[in-house]
């Protein structure tokens, strides 16, 4: 009898460490693409490297800038056109939890979060691209606001969600109309919640190439101008990753270096944010 | 503080502000001299795209006009210039009868530069230069040629040590010129292939692995032992890659070397400038050539451009043609014979605004 | 009696509080109505490959754009090849996470730093991810590949499922640690006090009670695997020929949408393309939602 329970025992304990090995494993790949990405990107990156734009095949200092600063303006304009629109449809669901149109939006953002961004980028294309003959970076802006909005949306409705009721009833007691209940009690309230998750849809967006090959279009100049084609970082990365030149390389390895950095200091800023504004309930 | 920070006025005062940033600032910064007609948007060949981001560079140091070129395939050229999206696009095959229908308005057939498609292959321990006739290429290609070390190759590479490696081939993925030329010559020379799979940008190839780009099948090749595929000479020199001599209609093996590919030009060009080199008649060309064409409409007043921007369009390609020439060998391209550069000419004037021709 | 009441109250003041919940209900609109365009947009560019082909399309397995005739058979089985072998090879990691996190190290710096590692993987964006694959795993598959005596590709099918495997495990991950948190202590206490061990207590209670949960999580991994490009389009070889093995080259409908959309240079072959994207977006969305509605109905259970 002890021997058949110390059998039991002895499964228990080795799958734990079986469970524990898989699980860990997946670290596996991820310190080394990290690793690889770092090793090899670092010692590409110098101070020219961030101010010149991209060399012909064959010259030497080409550097990134110009992807850089079309990635920041790209995705910041996709911030801006994303939270509030996000933020005020979470509000609205988390709100009305049963009603019919409720339903539906809440069917919509799903199905908006499951569309594969290859397919988002073409009907943008078709939207903005065609119509207004010109590739854009505004386009390329509303391709990652679409996919930025379903993410938005989500952490901002389980956010709200969790706020207790009886902090809006304190503040319809004082008398307060229905929009300053929500601006100035609740939202405040959930702030932590709902900037993780504009912060997060920053993040993914980031990295993204597939919206942008269609609408975007891509720049070997450095340009201010959002109605026209611009470069991103993740297009450099893509366009010259399979190219043959070995300086076209280089600076792609830089350029992953570089987002990745930055993906990981979202990633990381989030958190801490999460920490210390935590609502406290 | 956050309470203030929510304001109702302040949100939408900030979303008129920030949609009134996006519209008017960016057009204010770096637009100082005339509009946005300072950058050309051009699309098309990845094949001349060494040489294209060569020449724009020097074109910008000499007269500060902006080229924004994105090599995404002969095809995606034409169908952004059919769009409108682009100023001209490049393509290394003339447009087809579906795509002229498209266009509406004529377009005109600029010659930019002559190309050589090269059958460059991975074989590390071959050191010598391989031998191809056009049925041992069109029996790889279409994967009745299995092994390095087949007797129809051996035959032609006599003296020659071949491995008993499986033959990968490399091809585009994406619609190219480079395809065009490389299976417009196939059909040429093969009647099996002029059949199935034919001729076109973008066939349905027998067997192999596709890339995106000539960089990209460049790429393929130098990672894929026993590898070979079709790229632009440009690429296989820079790349250091090894490639082979092709025989041609005159029964010569002829190595692609800018000077044979100068050497298939030597013939006469339509007045359209229509006209594929490959199985050249020249005797001492190599026989997988083809022009380049930088495409425009002829008639330059649509979609609100301006005068202005159509001038500099016109002047660009002039430069392309005339100025622009003394690049191409460096970067292993070869140059516009006399009688492509006069047809090239005679072709820009043509190019109207308003029906006034702005050459003058 | 309350005169501050009489003073406070205004019309301005209802206005503006219904214009507030109008914009919010014109939001949620909005959002109705850009998922509705999405698909329209889609159907309508699809027309002229619709016409032209018919229900033929889905079925054929040439893709040639020389003769104008489509099938699309080629990059669905390479899709659902590459999904469903990189799911197989990601669900017993995405158990072991699952299991590590939800039962055995629910808190603790142990499982603080998987959870944040599992994170870390989902944020990598995957043109990085393809990149990698590219110069660091395909030299290892072709490795494999010699010493197994079949072609050496290195990319291909294998590769492809590999990375992407990589890539879909949080997913699940993520989704079964929530289901097996939310396992009634009472069932596991019950289980515990007739002398069960750990193990037991997973394998008969929490895993079968979990069951449908963690086959949605399943479901939004395979989802996200669909329409997963770049990572793909860079490492699979991009052939339209029907895969024959795991080793050989395929090419999925979200890879060859990417590569042939900017030239596609006849009306057919674009909306071919289209039609690609959607039925790419019947058949994710559906699987998402499949997914979804399971979660909700056994959260609600």
């Amino acid at each position: 009898m002890k021997n058949r329970v110390r059998f039991r025992i002895g499964v228990s304990n080795v799958f734990e460490g079986i469970v524990a090995l898989f699980a860990f494993l997946i670290s596996l790949p991820l310190l080394a693409v990290i690793y690889y990405v770092l090793k090899t990107g670092l010692s590409k990156i110098n101070l020219s490297f961030f101010s010149n734009i991209p060399k012909p095949v064959g010259e030497l200092g080409g550097g990134i800038a110009n992807a850089l600063i079309g990635s920041l303006y790209i995705v910041a304009v996709a911030t801006v056109i994303a939270v509030p629109i996000g933020i005020l449809c979470g509000i609205f669901l988390s709100e009305n939890k049963k009603s019919k149109l409720a339903y539906w939006s809440r069917l919509a953002v799903d199905i908006m979060q499951g569309i594969p961004s290859i397919v988002i980028g073409i009907v943008v294309y078709f939207w903005l691209v065609k119509t207004r003959h010109t590739f854009s970076a505004l386009s390329g802006s509303v391709a990652l606001a679409i996919m930025m909005l379903p993410v938005i949306v989500k952490s901002t409705e389980e956010t709200l969600k969790l706020i207790p009721n009886p902090i809006k009833e304190a503040g319809y007691a004082l008398g307060l109309p229905y929009h300053k209940v929500i601006m100035r009690i609740v939202l405040p309230c959930g702030f932590s919640g709902i900037l993780s998750g504009a912060l997060l849809a920053v993040a993914r967006v980031a990295g993204e190439t597939a919206p942008l090959l269609f609408t975007a279009f891509g720049n070997p100049y450095i340009s201010h101008n959002m109605l026209k084609p611009m470069q991103s970082l993740p297009l450099l990365i893509f366009n010259y990753a399979t190219s043959p030149y070995d300086e076209w390389h280089d600076l792609a390895w830089g350029a992953s270096t570089i987002l990745l950095i930055w993906v990981l200091l979202l990633n990381v800023t989030t958190k801490l944010i999460t920490k210390r504004w935590k609502v406290q309930l | 503080m956050k309470r203030q920070f929510f304001n109702f006025k302040t949100i939408l005062f900030s979303g008129i502000l920030a949609t009134s940033l996006i519209s008017c600032g960016g057009n204010n910064e770096g637009d100082k001299t005339s509009g946005d007609d300072n950058t050309l948007l051009g699309a098309g060949s990845t094949f001349v795209n060494p040489l294209f981001s060569k020449l724009y560079s020097e074109y910008n140091k000499q007269t500060g006009l902006k080229v924004n070129y994105q090599s995404i395939g002969s095809g995606g050229g034409i169908q952004q210039l059919i769009s409108k999206t682009v100023d001209f696009g490049a393509s290394d095959a003339p447009l087809n009868d579906e795509q002229t229908t498209k266009m509406a308005a004529e377009a005109v057939h600029i010659p930019m530069c002559a190309g050589a498609v090269v059958l460059s292959y991975n074989l590390a321990d071959v050191k010598d230069t391989l031998k191809f006739t056009p049925d041992v290429i069109a029996g790889m290609f279409q994967g009745t040629i299995k092994t390095w070390n087949d007797p129809a190759i051996a035959a032609i590479n006599k003296g020659v040590k071949l491995p008993n490696t499986p033959i990968v081939i490399a091809h585009r993925s994406d619609g190219s010129g480079t395809t065009n030329i490389f299976t417009t010559y196939l059909s040429k020379v093969n009647a099996e292939w002029a059949v199935k799979p034919g001729k076109g940008s973008a066939i349905n190839w027998p067997s192999g692995l596709g890339a995106k780009g000539n960089e990209g099948v460049a790429g393929l090749i130098k990672q894929t032992p026993g590898a070979i595929g079709y790229i632009e000479l440009a690429y296989a020199l820079q790349n250091k890659m090894a490639f082979g001599s092709i025989q041609n209609k005159g029964g010569q093996f002829i190595l692609p070397s800018v000077a044979s590919t100068s050497a298939a030009g030597n013939i006469q060009i339509p007045a359209d400038a229509k006209i594929s080199l490959t199985n050249t008649e020249a005797a001492d060309g190599y026989p997988i050539s083809g022009f380049t064409w930088a495409l425009l409409y002829k008639e330059q007043k649509y979609n609100n451009r301006s005068e202005a921007r159509a001038t500099k369009l016109v002047n660009l390609l002039w430069w392309n043609i005339h100025e622009g020439q003394q690049y191409c060998e460096g970067l292993n391209y070869a140059k516009l014979s006399p009688a492509a550069v006069s047809v090239g000419e005679t072709l820009l004037k043509s190019v109207t605004y308003d029906g006034k021709p702005l050459l003058k | 009696m309350n005169m501050t009441a009489w003073k406070t109250f205004s019309y301005k003041k209802v206005r503006a509080e219904s214009a507030f919940k109008r914009m919010l209900i014109v939001i949620a609109i909005i959002m109705v109505i850009l998922a509705v365009s999405i698909f329209l947009t889609l159907l309508v560019e699809s027309m002229p490959s619709l016409k032209a082909l018919g229900i033929k399309y889905l079925w054929q397995r040439t893709w040639d754009p020389v003769t104008n005739n489509y099938g699309a058979l080629p990059f669905l089985i390479g899709t659902i090849l590459t999904s469903f072998l990189a799911l197989i090879i990601s669900i017993p990691f995405s158990y072991a996470i699952a299991i590590y996190l939800g039962e055995y190290k629910r808190t603790g710096w142990l499982s603080a730093l998987l959870r944040n590692i599992v994170e870390l993987v989902a944020a990598i964006p995957s043109v990085i991810y393809g990149f990698w694959a590219l110069i660091v795993m395909v030299p290892l598959i072709r490795n494999l590949e010699t010493k197994m005596g079949v072609v050496t590709y290195g990319v291909g099918i294998l590769s492809a499922s590999l990375i992407l495997a990589v890539m879909i495990i949080p997913y699940a991950a993520s989704l079964g640690r929530e289901l097996i948190l939310m396992v009634p202590s009472a069932l596991k206490e019950g289980a515990y006090s007739l002398g069960a061990t750990r193990f037991e207590v997973l394998r008969h209670i929490i895993l079968p009670y979990t069951r449908s949960g963690m086959l949605a999580g399943l479901l939004l991994s395979l989802g996200r695997a669909l329409g997963e490009t770049m990572a793909v389009t860079m490492v699979i070889g991009n052939s339209s020929l029907i895969p024959t093995s795991i080793f050989s080259p395929g090419n999925t409908m979200a890879s060859v949408i990417a590569n042939e959309f900017t030239e596609a240079d006849r009306t057919v072959y674009l909306s071919a393309l289209i039609e690609l994207g959607l039925v790419l977006f019947i058949v994710t969305v559906v699987i998402n939602i499949i997914g979804k509605a399971i979660i909700k109905k056994f959260s609600s259970e």
